[in-house]
C-alpha cells in the first residue's frame, strides 16, 4: 500500500533516455505543481519571519526540554512497538504456516482504516480509571477505589505509544511483507537446507532484509505520529506539535508557532535526506524480474499457537477492539436513528471531496512522474522531491499556511472578474470545496508520486525505446505506454489517497465552507462536546468505507503469492 | 475502470451537495455565524431566531484557527458574527482585528459593564464559573478558597485538565490578578504538587476520576456538571452524581467567572442581521433557552438559572474585570510551562 509504494520507490529512477527535452508547457505545468506545494510552506516561513525571537528564551528554558524528550520517547516507543509488531507478524505469516494464518493475512493490514484520534478516544473509554475494564475488574475483585490496586494509566506516554502503534503498525507490516515476499525465497531456502534455526533465520536473514521496508514503513508511521495532535493531546503527551498549538493559541503568537513548525519541518526534511543519502548506493531491485516466492514452513504445537497469538494481538488491538467498541456504542445508544438525511449529506460530502481530491492527486502525480521519466532535468527531480513535503507538515499547520495563498488567488481572480464585468466576486477557493481539495492534494501528493514512480521504475526503458524506434510520438508514448503501465500503481495509489482524505480532520475543519460537515468533522464535533460516543456511527462509517479500499489492496497484494503457492505446489 | 465510473458518480453527487450548500449560504436574508462552540449547543436558540425573523442562519464550527481564518479571508469574509467562549478567545478576536464595535442600547443596558468590552468589540451573553468538584463520599467541607488548593493537605488528591487548556489559563490569570505574579507562581507550584496525576482529559474526565477514586477533588466548569447529570448518557450521569460542586472564592474576592460571548465581524456582509441577532441573544426568550440548553448563568438579570446549577449555591462573581484577566493570560500560560504543570 502506501508503504509498499514507498518501499518500491527506493528503486532508483531509471529515466527513459529517449527524450532529452520535454515541451515547455509540460515543464511549466510541473513547475506549477511544485510551486503549489511550496505555497503554504513559503507562507509559513513568511509568518515565522514576521515574529522576533522573543518566545525562544521561554521555550528553550521551559518548554522544549520536555517536549523534545516526550516527542523522542513517543517516536522511539512507536518505532519499537509498531516496528516489532509489523515485522514479526509479516515474517510469521510469510515464512510459516500456522492455524489462522490465512485469515490473519487479511486482517493484519486492516487497522490502517482506523484513525488515531478515534482510537485514542476508544482506548480511554475502555482502559481509563472509570472505563469498562477497570470497572469490571473492580466489581469482580471487590475493590472500592482506584487506590486499592495498580493498573497502567492509559492517559500517559505509554498509553499513547500503545494507541498509536496499534493502528500505525500496518505501515511496517505491509512494507515488510512485500519485502519478504519478493526477496527472501532463495536465501531462506539455502539457510533452511543448511539447518539454521528459525529464530536465527529471522535475526540473520529476515531482519537485515527488512531494513529498507522498516525504514520506509516506520518513517510513514512516525510522520503520522509526529503530526498528530488529537490523540497525543487527549492522552496528555506534550509533543512538539502540541507546543506549536500552545504557543499559537495561548500566547497568541502565530509567528512563534510558525517558527517551531519550521524548525520541525527542517529536522524532518534533514532526516529524510540523510536516510536517502544513506541508501543512495543500494539497490533492492530484484523485483524487476519476479523472483520465486517463499514457501511457508509449517509450525506445529506450541510454536504454532505462539505464532497465532503473536499475529492476533496487533489485529485485536488495532481493529477488533476499536470496531467492537464502536459497534457496542451504536447498539447501546440506538445510534442508527442518526442515519438520516443530514447524515447522508455529510457522507456524500465526505465521499465527494475525497473522490475529487483523489482524481486531482492522480492527475498531478502522473504528470510529475511521467515528466521525470522523460527528462532528468533538475526541474522534474526537484518537483518530485517538493511533492513529498506536504506529507511532512501537520494538517493544521498546512491549512494555516494555505489560507493566505488561497485568498490571494481569490483576490486576483476577483479583480480580473471585476475589471471585465464590474461585478464583485466572493471567495472562490477559500472556504469552499476547492480549498479543501487543494489541501488534500498537497498533503497526499507524495503517496501517489511514490507509488507511481515505483510502478514505472519497474518498466524497462527498452519498452519505450522500442516504441520510439517504431515512430511513436511523445504523446502516444505517454498515453499508450506509460499510462497503461502505471494503471496498477494508479489504482493502489487511488485507494490509499481516498482513505487518507476520508480520515483527514485538521485541514477539513479549518477550511470547510459554512454548513458543511464531513464524517471526520462530525466525530470531532461530538468529541468537542464531551460526547464522543455519540459520534460512534460516523466513526464506524469512516472505518467501514476505508475498509473497502484496504481490502481491495490486500486482495491485489495477496493475489500474486497465491498463484505462486499453487504453482510451486503443483 | 469500475473505479472510475463509481468515482465519477460519487464526485457528481458530492459536488451537487456542496453546490447546494454553498448556494444557500448566500440567500438573500441570511446570517453567517463563525463559532467555536459546537453548533448542537446553540441550535435551539438559532432555530428560535430564524423562526422569529425569517433570517436563515449558516454556521461553521471551527475551534483552533477561527480568528486566523476570518483575518485571512479579509474583506471578502462571509463572517457576520463570531460566537465563542472564554475571554481569551473574545479578546483574541479583538486583538486580531477581526471585530468591529457595536453601538447598541439594548446590549449595553442588558449586559453589565464587567462582561462586555468597553469599546463594544465583544459582549458576554452567558457566564460560567470555574469551580471545585468534590467527592460526595470523601470530601466533607462545603467551602473552599482557590488559595487552599495549594495547601499540602490535598497532596495527591486533586485532578485537573491540562494547565494550557483555555479555561485553566484564564483561572490562573485571575490568580495572578489577585496574588501578584510571584505568589501566583508559588500557588501554581503548590497546586501542581497536589495533583493526583498528570493533567489530561477534559473537565468531565475529572469527575470521572473522582468517581473512580483517583482523586478527591477536581477543577471544572459549572455547566459540565449539569450536562453530565441531566444528559442521556448513563455513565456520565454516574460521574455527575459522584460529586458535589463547591463554589470556591479568592481571598478577598469571589468565584472566577468567565463568559461566552459574541462579536460583530469586521467585514460582516449582513451587518444589520448580525446586530439583530446579537440583540436577540440577550432577549428574555433566548436567554432562557440558552440557560436551559447549556446550563450557563444567564447574563441578563431576572432570568432563571438552570435548577441543577442553582443547586450549587449562590454565585458571588469575582471582582477582577475579565478584560483585566485577558491581559494576564499570556503570563499565565508561560507560568504553566515554567512550573512544569503538565509534566
Amino acid at each position: 500500500m502506501k508503504a509498499t509504494a514507498e518501499a518500491q520507490s527506493l528503486f532508483r529512477v531509471a529515466p527513459w533516455r529517449g527524450v532529452k527535452r520535454i515541451p515547455w508547457w509540460i515543464s511549466a505545468a510541473v513547475a506549477a505543481v511544485g510551486l503549489l506545494v511550496l505555497m503554504p510552506i513559503a507562507t509559513l516561513i513568511g509568518i515565522a519571519a514576521e515574529g522576533d525571537a522573543e518566545i525562544w528564551p521561554h521555550l528553550i528554558r521551559n518548554v522544549l526540554p520536555t517536549s523534545i524528550v516526550d516527542t523522542l520517547a513517543l517516536l522511539g516507543g512507536i518505532a519499537l512497538v509498531a516496528g516489532s509488531m509489523g515485522i514479526t507478524s509479516a515474517w510469521l505469516v510469510t515464512a510459516h504456516r500456522f492455524p489462522g494464518r490465512g485469515v490473519l493475512v487479511w486482517l493484519l493490514p486492516l487497522p490502517l482504516a482506523v484513525p488515531t484520534y478515534i482510537t485514542a478516544y476508544i482506548y480511554v473509554e475502555i482502559f481509563d480509571s472509570a472505563g469498562l475494564v477497570q470497572m469490571a475488574l473492580r466489581n469482580f475483585m471487590g475493590w472500592q477505589s482506584r487506590a486499592d490496586y495498580w493498573f497502567p494509566e492509559i492517559r500517559s506516554l505509554y498509553g499513547c505509544i500503545l494507541v498509536m502503534s496499534a493502528v500505525l503498525y500496518p505501515y511496517v507490516y505491509i512494507a515488510a511483507r512485500a519485502m519478504f515476499l519478493t526477496q527472501s525465497a532463495s536465501m531462506l531456502e539455502v539457510a533452511r537446507v543448511l539447518g539454521v534455526s528459525r529464530l536465527k533465520l529471522f535475526r540473520v536473514i529476515a531482519l537485515p532484509l527488512a531494513r529498507p521496508a522498516l525504514a520506509v514503513g516506520l518513517s510513514l508511521a512516525l510522520l503520522e505520529a509526529l503530526n498528530d495532535i488529537g490523540a497525543s493531546e487527549y492522552l496528555g503527551v506534550r509533543t512538539l506539535t502540541v507546543s506549536v498549538y500552545n504557543t499559537w493559541l495561548n500566547r497568541g503568537s502565530l509567528p512563534g508557532a510558525a517558527q517551531i513548525a519550521c524548525v520541525m519541518l527542517a529536522l524532518v526534511v534533514a532526516l529524510i535526506l540523510i536516510e536517502r543519502h544513506g541508501r543512495r548506493d543500494r539497490r533492492y531491485a530484484t523485483s524487476a524480474k519476479r523472483s520465486r516466492v517463499v514457501h511457508p514452513a509449517p509450525l506445529s504445537g506450541g510454536r504454532a499457537i505462539v505464532a497465532t497469538v503473536l499475529c492476533a494481538i496487533p489485529v485485536f488491538l488495532g481493529f477488533v477492539l476499536p470496531i467492537g467498541f464502536l459497534a457496542r456504542e451504536i447498539l447501546r445508544g440506538s445510534l442508527f436513528s442518526q442515519f438520516d438525511g443530514e447524515f447522508l449529506e455529510h457522507l456524500l460530502t465526505t465521499i465527494g471531496l475525497s473522490v475529487a481530491a483523489t482524481l486531482a492527486v492522480l492527475a498531478l502525480a502522473a504528470l510529475l512522474v511521467s515528466a521525470a521519466r522523460m527528462s532528468k532535468s533538475s526541474l522534474t527531480r526537484s518537483a518530485l522531491f517538493v511533492a513529498g513535503l506536504g506529507y511532512t507538515v501537520p494538517g493544521t499547520v498546512l491549512a494555516l499556511g494555505l489560507m493566505t495563498p488561497l485568498v490571494k488567488i481569490d483576490g486576483l481572480i476577483g479583480r480580473l472578474w471585476n475589471s471585465f464585468t464590474g461585478e464583485r466576486l466572493g471567495l472562490l477557493l477559500m472556504g469552499t470545496a476547492g480549498g479543501i481539495i487543494i489541501a488534500y492534494v498537497l498533503r497526499f501528493l507524495s503517496i501517489a508520486t511514490g507509488s507511481l514512480s515505483a510502478g514505472l521504475d519497474r518498466v524497462s526503458p527498452s519498452l519505450e525505446d522500442a516504441a520510439r524506434t517504431l515512430g511513436a510520438s511523445r504523446r502516444e508514448m505517454v498515453w499508450r505506454i506509460q499510462i497503461p503501465l502505471m494503471r496498477p500503481a494508479l489504482a493502489s495509489a487511488a485507494l490509499l489517497i481516498f482513505v487518507d482524505c476520508l480520515k483527514e480532520l485538521p485541514a477539513t475543519l479549518l477550511l470547510r465552507p459554512l454548513n458543511t460537515e464531513t464524517l471526520a468533522t462530525q466525530v470531532y464535533t461530538y468529541a468537542a462536546r464531551g460526547r464522543f460516543e455519540d459520534g460512534s456511527l460516523a466513526a464506524l462509517v469512516i472505518v467501514l468505507i476505508s475498509l473497502l479500499p484496504v481490502i481491495q489492496l490486500v486482495r491485489s497484494a495477496e493475489a500474486r503469492p497465491k498463484v505462486a503457492d499453487t504453482s510451486s505446489a503443483s | 475502470m469500475m473505479l472510475t465510473t463509481k468515482s465519477t458518480r460519487g464526485l457528481l453527487l458530492g459536488a451537487a451537495a456542496l453546490c447546494s450548500l454553498a448556494g444557500s449560504a448566500f440567500a438573500a436574508e441570511s446570517l453567517n455565524i463563525y463559532t467555536t462552540r459546537e453548533p448542537g449547543l446553540i441550535k435551539p436558540v438559532l432555530d428560535e431566531f430564524t423562526k422569529e425573523t425569517g433570517i436563515k442562519v449558516n454556521t461553521i464550527f471551527i475551534n483552533n484557527g477561527l480568528e486566523e481564518r476570518i483575518r485571512t479571508e479579509g474583506e471578502n469574509s462571509p463572517a457576520d458574527v463570531i460566537l465563542t467562549v472564554d475571554i481569551g478567545r473574545l479578546q483574541a478576536a479583538k486583538d486580531y482585528g477581526v471585530t468591529q464595535p457595536v453601538e447598541s442600547e439594548t446590549l449595553e443596558k442588558v449586559i453589565p459593564a464587567a462582561y462586555r468590552d468597553p469599546e463594544g468589540h465583544w459582549f458576554g451573553i452567558a457566564l460560567r464559573a470555574r469551580v471545585v468538584y468534590a467527592s460526595k463520599d470523601r470530601v466533607k467541607q462545603d467551602k473552599i478558597t482557590y488559595e487552599e488548593l495549594a495547601d499540602p493537605k490535598w497532596k495527591g488528591k486533586i485532578c485537573i485538565r491540562s494547565g494550557q487548556a483555555l479555561y485553566n489559563v484564564s483561572l490562573f490569570a485571575a490568580a495572578i490578578a489577585h496574588m501578584g505574579e510571584a505568589k501566583a507562581e508559588e500557588w501554581l507550584k503548590g497546586l501542581k504538587a497536589n495533583l493526583a496525576k498528570k493533567p489530561s482529559g477534559g473537565d468531565r474526565e475529572q469527575a470521572k476520576d473522582i468517581l473512580a477514586g483517583v482523586c478527591d477533588i477536581g477543577i471544572g466548569n459549572t455547566y459540565y456538571v449539569s450536562l453530565m447529570r441531566n444528559g442521556n448518557n448513563e455513565e456520565q450521569k454516574k460521574w455527575g452524581e459522584a460529586i458535589n460542586v463547591i463554589l470556591p472564592t479568592f481571598e478577598g474576592g469571589g468565584t472566577h467567572v468567565n463568559v461566552s460571548g459574541l462579536a460583530l465581524a469586521k467585514h460582516a456582509p449582513n451587518k444589520a442581521n448580525a446586530v439583530k441577532f446579537m440583540e436577540f441573544m440577550v432577549s428574555d426568550d433566548s436567554q432562557r433557552i440558552h440557560a436551559e440548553a447549556n446550563s450557563e448563568y444567564p447574563v441578563k438579570a431576572g432570568i432563571p438559572i438552570h435548577p441543577t446549577v442553582a443547586s450549587f449555591g449562590e454565585l458571588t462573581a469575582d471582582n477582577v474585570p475579565i478584560a483585566e484577566i485577558a491581559k494576564l493570560r499570556k503570563k499565565a500560560s508561560e507560568m504553566v510551562d515554567k512550573v512544569g504543570f503538565d509534566q
